[in-house]
């Protein structure tokens, strides 16, 4: 049975040596299915490998075994489109820093370990299938106040509003969220601050965020509770567990916005 | 089964050549203001009337997310698709390096003019000069339209905006949002997106792909999408349909695209009659990072940007393993800097590729399997410092620590060329209207503006030029100047393009064979790669088109497809797409066949120069080739291309 395309190269190119894995990974159906963790044995995974590379080895194998390979998002493997995010014994996006599951490599792991490998858990997040779940509840929170109205083609001259660099700064750090949900997943609550403070603080620092400063900010928070996501106890999961290192004085920031826009109703 | 149609296969003549195309609508006349009397002659939709008119957009990256959008702030009734689970995590938003603009803030001779010059000419002579230029004129505003979104670019302390200059020019017009300029803009576009959703405007259907196109009397009417989650094949119907659907660069298998992007939407729309143009202008970027193995999934791109200030090299002996920092200043060949003094580690994309590539083919390649040459920045860390490196590449250098294990601080970079865009896709007029009525396409998926090679951050550019400012008042036109009966689901074309799409998922999962759907399309990408890729030749070519076929047929009969179609089914919806590829992959070969010169990005090693550069032959390969599905072999028709201008001339970057 050929696994890959007919060509006789090594795995590796420059066969550095490969470890031997035991995965248990979260199998669910359906959104009804209970799910159940199954155990895999992945003999001779490279360290140069991403996580999800060997996720696809993996899958080619189930699929020559006539079973049903994991589901599970992805889509750049960059670090940017979001898509990707599974929790991996019980990291939300694995052991590494500011680092997405896509750009995960295995040379994190060593010889001999077991690795569970779970789909994000949150109220706000149901399960699609295995690794899959529903995240549509961010895009709607930014539906609700996340974005700058602008009709296309009525924008005035870029220079004529100077953004002071350090603000352009700020801002940009915090619209370099990739809206993964990793925030959602590792925190205790199932809480969206982290996202959606980000997004707010973005947006609220530029000058030309500031006329719908106030409705931003009370849209959002209340879609974000409509959603169903959990409140903040300042547990600080969420910028552990952040790709991006969105901080958590992101989410002061909201506070003070919302408190803000609420006493100037 | 049309599936495994050989196309050309009858007579040994892989094409048969059909009419060429006269009309293209663009005005004629001064080249300044064509757009504006294209947009002056264009029928309008009283506001009060849009409502009761719908589009199609598929695709929500810069192209359809600004589309749709924007079609629904004027009031259409906009039906919205992607197969991402968002749609800000379109393809577009891993673009790292930039978009360009003729602002001239530089003060550094820029202009419009400029900018369509180098477009045209980076392009080699073989884009369309109305188009181009209405692109650059549009440049400008589209930087306005996305600092007042928010969009946070990079600024001087001056609190105004910075701008850096990019491959194959020589002003900086390029701007950008540190190394992820995509992500920013695909962002403002999809937070205008989201705002129109959430008004109603817009009717959005993430997890949805487009399986196929609706043709009633001869207009484009709608699509057939497959609901990813529950599997629920369904028609849409509507006045007019959009395709912003991405480049096809994963027919290579291994490129920097996201792993989705696929043909599918525009390779069925080709089969419905859509003219499919230049397919064979691929681009193949210079800095990637090299593979590493064979269970390797995409190729990463590290941004062009990192050319300004870092130099490539390898060393001047044939098969040196030593370590970089043990090879002195004088055994290294910094061969850019070289063979192309005036533009040096800067020549556009096409020949650092192919320069890449031949000193790796003469054994001077370093790391694995000698594929890769050095980018090394410890001069520009000692000229600026390693603080000031880091503001500028910070996160391309963590990018590269990732996924190499190596610190480019301290070690240099190890690149490789890898497929990145492609230039060609549907043939689109002026008005980017596809040669069915009532189709247009927009972004990547069309072949318009780039000609035979695009120009570092003129992709973003287009993109949103099309979305925002091109198409809303060209659909306008086309919904005003059109009497369109109305349709319904239970018309017989519709059921019969529902049934053909169900009927083809069923006969993918019945197969249940002994290949993996990847399988094949690891082959068929390592034979394009090798056959079609950075040169290109007749017999390889030939040897292409004669094993694509086969790779065909044993797909058809090998594929193994487990699960159901009621599902998610991430595997059927991949073989789905590999079936598409191995199709398109027979079209591709086929115009690099038929064009026998080199231009841009299409390499034919029989047409090149004494000293190696690409030879192009305008006598006889002036036009845009734009290929009619016929089942067997396809026909050419030709697009002449006149230059008014911008004077045919060689390319020359030494
Ligand atoms: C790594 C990388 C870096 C780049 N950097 C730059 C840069 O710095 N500057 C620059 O100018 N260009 C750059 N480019 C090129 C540029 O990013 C792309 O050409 C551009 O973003 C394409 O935008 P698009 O809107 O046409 O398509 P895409 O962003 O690819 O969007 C395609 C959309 O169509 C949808 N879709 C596709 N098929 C279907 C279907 N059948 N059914 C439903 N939906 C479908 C997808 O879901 C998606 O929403 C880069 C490209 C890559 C790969
Ligand atoms: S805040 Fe961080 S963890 Fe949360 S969605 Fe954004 S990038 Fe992901
Ligand atoms: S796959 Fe895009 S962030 Fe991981």
């Amino acid at each position: 049975m050929d696994v890959r395309a007919p060509r006789d190269e090594p795995t590796a190119l420059e066969g550095a040596p490969t470890v031997n894995l035991t995965l248990r990974i979260w199998r669910q159906r359906g959104p009804e299915d209970r799910g159940a963790m199954v155990t895999y044995d992945l003999p001779d995974v490279s360290p140069d490998m991403s996580f999800l590379e060997m996720l696809d080895v993996l899958n080619e194998r189930l699929i020559l075994e006539g079973e049903d390979p994991v589901a599970f998002d992805h889509d750049c493997r960059e670090g940017i489109c979001g898509a990707c995010g599974v929790v991996i014994n019980g990291q939300a996006h694995g052991p590494r820093d500011r680092t997405t599951t896509c750009q995960l490599h295995m040379r994190s792991f060593n010889d001999g370990d077991v690795i569970d490998v779970e789909p994000w858990r949150a109220g706000a997040f149901p399960v699609v299938r295995d690794l899959v779940v529903d995240r549509s509840s961010f895009d709607r929170i930014i539906g609700a106040g996340g974005y700058i109205s602008v009709v296309t083609g009525s924008a005035p001259e870029a220079h004529s509003t100077p953004v002071p660099k350090p603000v352009a700064d700020a801002a940009f750090d915090n619209a370099t969220c990739i809206g993964c949900g990793a925030c959602v997943a590792a925190c205790p609550n199932g809480s969206s601050m982290l996202f959606t403070s980000a997004k707010v603080t973005h947006l609220n620092l530029l000058p030309q965020g500031a006329p719908e400063r106030e409705t931003r900010v009370r849209n959002m928070v209340e879609a974000m509770d409509a959603e169903g996501f959990g409140g903040c106890t300042n547990t600080g999961e969420c910028t552990v567990a952040c790709p991006k290192g969105i901080p958590l004085t992101s989410i002061g920031n909201l506070n003070r916005e919302y408190l803000r826009a609420v006493t100037r109703r | 089964m049309p599936e495994t149609t050989s196309l050309g296969s009858g007579g040994g003549s892989y094409w048969t050549v059909g009419d060429d195309i006269v009309d293209t609508a663009a005005p004629d006349g001064p080249i300044e203001t064509r757009w504006d009397r294209r947009k002056f002659a264009a029928k309008l939709v009283n506001p009060a009337n849009r409502r009761r008119h719908t589009v199609i957009v598929v695709g929500t990256g810069l192209a359809g997310g600004a589309a749709g959008a924007t079609l629904a702030e004027q009031g259409y009734k906009v039906i919205q698709f992607c197969f991402q689970d968002s749609p800000r995590r379109a393809h577009s938003i891993a673009a790292q390096g930039g978009i360009n603009a003729a602002k001239n803030y530089r003060n550094d001779g820029d202009s419009v003019y400029r900018l369509f010059y180098d477009t045209v000419k980076g392009g080699d002579f073989r884009a369309r000069e109305s188009n181009v230029y209405r692109l650059a004129q549009i440049s400008t505003q589209i930087i306005d339209q996305c600092v007042a979104q928010g969009v946070p670019f990079a600024r001087e302390y001056s609190g105004l905006l910075d701008t850096r200059s990019f491959g194959g020019v020589q002003v900086q017009r390029t701007f950008y949002a540190r190394g992820q300029t995509g992500q920013q803009l695909l962002i403002g576009a999809y937070q205008a997106l989201s705002r129109q959703i959430d008004a109603g405007g817009v009717e959005i259907h993430p997890r949805t792909e487009m399986l196929d196109l609706i043709v009633i009397d001869g207009r484009a009417r709608g699509i057939v999408a497959r609901d990813l989650v529950t599997g629920k094949i369904t028609p849409y119907l509507a006045d007019a349909v959009v395709l912003a659907t991405g480049g096809y660069g994963n027919v290579f298998f291994l490129s920097t695209n996201a792993k989705g992007s696929n043909t599918t939407a525009t390779w069925r729309a080709h089969r419905r009659g859509a003219l499919f143009a230049n397919p064979c202008y691929t681009q193949i970027h210079p800095t990637c990072i090299p593979r590493s193995g064979e269970y390797q999934g995409k190729l990463t791109l590290m941004s062009e940007s990192l050319r300004n200030d870092g130099r490539i090299w390898v060393p001047k002996q044939k098969g040196d393993t030593r370590s970089p920092d043990q090879i002195p200043e004088a055994e290294r060949d910094y061969y850019l800097e070289r063979i192309y003094p005036a533009f040096g580690n800067l020549v556009p994309r096409d020949i650092a590729s192919r320069a890449a590539k031949y000193q790796c083919d003469d054994g001077r390649g370093v790391g694995p399997g000698g594929l890769g040459v050095y980018l090394d920045f410890a001069d520009a860390i000692k000229r600026m410092g390693e603080d000031k490196v880091r503001e500028k590449y910070g996160n391309l250098f963590e990018m590269y620590e990732r996924i190499t294990g190596e610190d480019p601080y301290k070690v240099p970079m190890r690149i490789y060329p890898a497929v990145h865009y492609t230039m060609g896709g549907l043939w689109v007029d002026y008005d980017l209207q596809s040669s069915i009525p009532g189709m247009f396409v927009i972004g990547e998926a069309n072949f318009s503006d780039h000609g035979a090679n695009r120009l570092g951050a003129s992709a973003l550019m287009q993109g949103l030029a099309d979305g925002y400012f091109v198409l809303p008042p060209m659909i306008g036109n086309y919904i005003a100047s059109t009497k369109l009966g109305s349709v319904s689901l239970d018309d017989p074309t519709v059921t019969s393009v529902v049934g053909e799409v169900t009927g083809r998922l069923g006969r993918l999962l019945e197969i249940n064979g002994d290949r993996t759907p990847d399988s094949f399309h690891r082959e068929l990408g390592e034979l394009i790669w090798d056959e079609c890729g950075m040169g290109r030749t007749e017999a390889g070519l030939r040897k292409a088109l004669a094993r694509i076929p086969e790779l065909r047929e044993e797909f058809w009969r090998r594929v193994k497809v487990p699960g159901d179609s009621g599902e998610l089914n991430q595997s059927l919806e991949k073989a789905n797409r590999i079936a598409d590829f191995l199709e398109f992959g027979e079209l591709l070969c086929i115009d690099a066949l038929h064009r026998a010169e080199s231009c841009g990005g299409h390499f034919r090693e029989e047409s090149q120069t004494p000293d190696g550069e690409a030879l192009r032959d305008d006598e006889r390969f002036a036009y845009a080739a734009a290929w009619e599905y016929t089942g067997g072999a396809p026909v050419l028709h030709r697009e002449p291309l006149q230059f008014d201008y911008v004077h045919l001339a060689q390319r020359n970057y030494s």
